[in-house]
């Protein structure tokens, strides 16, 4: 029926031939690479073994990995404290300069997070701005060390990470229908109740959106811990940028990259469960 | 309008995923026709005319377009337009470059253009308007830009699909009337599409009633209402009593049956034999009503009681509990000198209808 | 009473959040014109600090590469982001809820995963790292949001009016370039520009699929970041923020626009 399917054709074949190759092979050949042999000439051996994955029970990976995740995790649960009231405020309260305080969230999500991170930097030194700042008001007499510090490094995922956060779960209560808090109210549900049986499980899906957004990059950030941080191998990502430009253990890098991988499965398997009867949630 | 066929669809069917959405389908439409597709949503009607309109293909079957096989021909080689009802105006081009759209695709020279497209927007009374932008118009100035911009072409034939859903009712009744006079006017073949009875009747020459992917009946208006050929179309196309009896005696052509115990004759066009199960059919108009003053005989006639009634403007109409039990819908209209279209609850009222207007039918469920 | 308190509250919170956002970047820049390389004190206003930029010619390969490969990412994934846009919406083919789950899984995908995913690929064929590679890379995790950003668009649009148009003899082609084109170009323009904005930003991928012989701006900020703070680095970044501001107000505008 359709004559000229040639539009059609390049279209799809365009976008489906570049993530083919540049998204689904290599990362293939990750998942591959992963089972292979380390061999520091030629990268690994065509030898299978599940060794990759077996170092990573090893005391020290395992370390890092708990490490990581109370860090990733601490740093998902301190931006809802902070990003929930803040998105549930600008979506519900806010009437008048809805668009540039909205514009003003968005453009930390999209400027570098590198030189937002360098910020910090200059913030947290010892002889920086928030020492300075505390030593004049006369809380603190001796300069704090912030810089080098794992609360430095929380400080700065926060930092980088809010926006990413506060944006799905604005989407989702944006949307949320007003009446269904008049429904409640009206048939005697006080604040806090209308809050946390209607509202909290209605945002559940923005939660976890937004936590997908923070806690998987919380985890993977090198540079944070690289210019804030103490410890080196601080985060998932500091590991795995160790094996593949340091000691060169790629394999092993490979099966650190596919254990985040699952882990993002579980947790968008999570938001498809706590989304998929409503609206489906926004994550942009 | 002429007997000569101008669209052909035969025995054709379609199906989505094992899932048949049209059964079979065969329909003859003349040159000059206002034929009316008529169907609650999901009966099909839509898939029929994107098959028509060549935006999807039968799984089997043929449609003819002037005599035609049209198979394989892709949607602007089929000499038939559709005006959407979304009207699908194309939100950046003025009203004009619209209209124009279709005259460009096919190459015209840009000299024809302009008078062709200035013709389609006087026939739709908007020659004015071609310098604004859609979103500029009213619903109804829209909805006929689209079919200015259908009729450029000069198609054989104008597909609408629900073309005035979106409209408000009185807007509704306005564009009913100009695109009847529009279809006049232009000789062109209209299938219209709708799941508005009224706007089904009010419109065509022919109504196409459709429910689950075959059609049901086609017919003028006239015969869908009055003579339904099931109990579907019947109910579909408005308010029915409906009585199930069975049949107690035949002679001469004649079958008698028992109607809330008593007996009427009917002809017998659906063969029934005795003890057959039948369905009569009345509609609530045909309907005669009298309050116990006004009638002296009642022989022929039902017994009830008033259990609702509801002034309707035009019309009242009244829910009647007969003796035995079973409740009948009426409507009465309004006649200037007749005050006696005045009812209590309860009230004591007679009522039949006249022999010849109501409908009988096999038993289904 | 208690509800213009509550109020106050709101506001208050919001007013510190924001600060929270902008004090950071604020200070950064506010120092970039401090007459002092090291001390916080504030020793009069220069420009010094830009002159010392400027003057560094590496620095100013470096952005050229940036700009560069950020024009070429961008240009290339808004096309393929845009037809995939386009195709996903209006056509049916074998394949396309994976298309689509995988355009939605590349967003959350940690940029580590993608960075570690395309070096290994480059290595395994055999391609040196430098520009290809960064142009090949920063196309790839454009794309997605180029999608997002189109889809997003198209899919407020009437489905009627492609049908329309076919319906009046319009080929493919001519319903891409004078309906779709036209409709979607507000998107496509946002698109673009934050397509470039990721590309002249992005750290983590770059970090793994460039070379030493081509060297791009975030990685030399990166470089110049680890060994501290300094007044030049202060007025580097600041530029680049200023930029990237500018870019993302200026896309912002257009999805607006758009919706």
């Amino acid at each position: 029926m359709k004559s000229d399917n040639t539009f059609r054709n390049i279209s799809v074949s365009l976008i489906s031939i570049w993530l083919g190759i540049f998204a689904l092979l290599a990362f293939l050949l990750v998942v591959l690479l992963s089972f292979m042999k380390n061999d520091s000439t030629t990268i690994f051996s065509w030898q299978f073994t599940l060794d990759n994955y077996a170092a990573l029970f090893s005391s020290l990976y395992a370390l890092v990995f708990a490490k990581s995740f109370y860090i990733a995790g601490a740093c998902t649960f301190f931006c809802i404290l902070l990003g929930y009231p803040f998105a549930y405020i600008l979506a519900r309260k806010v009437e008048r300069w809805k668009e540039p305080l909205l514009l003003f969230l968005i453009i930390p999500f999209w400027t570098s997070s590198l030189i937002r991170s360098y910020a910090m930097v200059a913030i947290l030194k010892t002889k920086g701005v928030l020492n300075n700042v505390l030593m004049h008001l006369g809380i603190i007499h001796h300069p704090l060390q912030l810089l080098f510090t794992n609360s430095a490094v929380m400080i700065a995922l926060v930092y980088n990470l809010l926006p990413f956060m506060i944006l799905p779960l604005y989407a989702n209560l944006e949307k949320f229908d007003n009446r269904l808090i008049e429904a409640a109210r009206d048939l005697g549900a006080g604040k806090i109740k209308t809050f946390t049986k209607i509202i909290l499980p209605l945002s559940l899906p923005g939660i976890v959106a937004g936590s997908i957004l923070v806690f998987l990059p919380a985890m993977t950030l090198f540079y944070i811990p690289d210019l804030l941080g103490g410890a080196k191998a601080l985060l998932l990502g500091n590991l795995i940028e160790n094996q593949f430009l340091l000691t060169n253990n790629w394999p092993l890098g490979s099966a650190i990259s596919v254990t985040l991988t699952l882990i993002m499965g579980v947790m968008l398997i999570a938001h498809w469960l706590t989304s998929k009867n409503r609206e489906r949630g926004d994550f942009l | 309008m002429s007997e000569q066929i101008v669209l052909e669809i035969k025995d054709v069917s379609k199906s989505f995923n094992d899932q048949i959405i049209l059964d079979n389908i065969n329909l003859k439409i003349k040159h000059g026709e206002f034929l009316t597709l008529l169907g609650p949503s999901g009966c099909g009607k839509t898939t029929l005319l994107r098959m028509i309109s060549g935006f999807e293909e039968p799984s089997s079957g043929s449609i003819f377009i002037d005599g035609k096989d049209a198979k394989g021909l892709p949607p602007h080689e089929r000499h038939v337009h559709t005006v959407f009802q979304s009207y699908a105006l194309f939100p950046h081009m003025t009203v004009f470059d619209n209209v124009a759209f279709g005259l460009r695709c096919s190459n015209t020279p840009e000299k024809d253009v302009k008078p062709r497209v200035l013709e389609a927007l006087r026939m739709v009374k908007l020659e004015h308007f071609g310098n604004r932008k859609p979103a500029q118009l009213s619903g109804g100035q829209q909805q006929r830009v689209a079919i200015a911009r259908a009729v450029v072409n000069r198609p054989l034939v104008l597909l609408l699909d629900e073309p005035l859903s979106s409209l408000d009712y009185r807007l509704r009744k306005t564009m009913q009337m100009e695109l009847r006079q529009l279809q006049r006017t232009l000789g062109i073949t209209f299938i219209f599409v709708t799941h508005d009875q009224e706007e089904a009747l009010s419109m065509s020459d022919r109504v196409v009633v459709m429910s689950d992917g075959s059609i049901t009946q086609i017919g003028t208006p006239r015969q869908v209402y009055e003579e339904p050929s099931c109990l579907s179309v019947a109910k579909f196309i408005g308010e029915v009593n409906i009585f199930e009896t069975t049949v107690s005696s035949i002679n001469d052509d004649k079958i008698t049956v028992d109607i809330e115990g008593m007996a009427h004759a009917y002809p017998n066009r659906h063969h029934f034999s005795i003890g057959d199960k039948a369905l009569v059919l009345v509609r609530p108009e045909d309907v005669r009503i009298f309050d116990s003053k006004e009638v002296k005989e009642t022989e022929n006639m039902y017994r009830g009681i008033v259990e609702d009634f509801t002034y309707k403007g035009t019309t009242v109409d009244l829910l009647v509990r007969l003796d035995t039990g079973k409740v009948i819908s009426t409507t009465e209209f309004f006649d200037e000198d007749d005050d006696s279209l005045v009812y209590t609850l309860g009230e004591k009222v007679w009522l039949h209808w006249v022999n010849g207007w109501e409908v009988v039918l096999p038993y289904e469920e | 009473m208690n509800n213009s308190k509550a109020r106050i509250i709101d506001k208050l919170y919001l007013a510190l959040i924001y600060l929270f956002f902008y004090l950071p970047i604020s200070v950064l820049i506010f120092y970039s014109f401090n007459n002092s390389s090291y001390s916080l004190v504030w020793h009069g206003f220069t420009t010094n600090w830009y002159h010392n930029l400027f003057q560094d010619s590496n620095l100013w390969i470096a952005a050229a590469h940036s700009l560069l490969i950020g024009t070429l990412a961008a240009t290339m994934a808004t096309i393929i982001g845009t037809l995939a846009a386009v195709s996903l919406y209006r056509y049916r083919f074998m394949g396309k809820n994976f298309l689509n789950g995988m355009v939605f899984i590349l967003i959350v995908t940690p940029d580590i995963v993608m960075g570690i995913s395309l070096l290994l690929l480059f290595s395994i064929a055999n391609m040196p790292l430098g520009f290809w590679s960064l142009l090949l890379a920063h196309i790839t995790f454009c794309i997605p949001f180029v999608v997002v950003t189109v889809y997003s668009r198209i899919s407020g649009m009437d489905k009627n009016i492609f049908e329309a148009a076919k319906d009046l003899g319009a080929r493919e082609s001519t319903i891409f370039r004078k309906i779709t084109f036209p409709l979607l170009l507000p998107a496509i323009i946002s698109g673009i520009l934050l397509s470039f904005t990721l590309s002249f930003d992005d750290v983590m991928i770059s970090y793994f699929v460039s070379g030493p012989g081509f060297e791009i701006l975030p990685l030399k900020i990166y470089s110049m970041a680890r060994l501290g703070v300094k007044p030049e680095l202060n007025a580097l970044c600041s530029v680049t923020f200023t930029l990237t501001l500018f870019l993302v107000i200026l896309s912002q505008r257009f999805t607006r626009k758009s919706s």
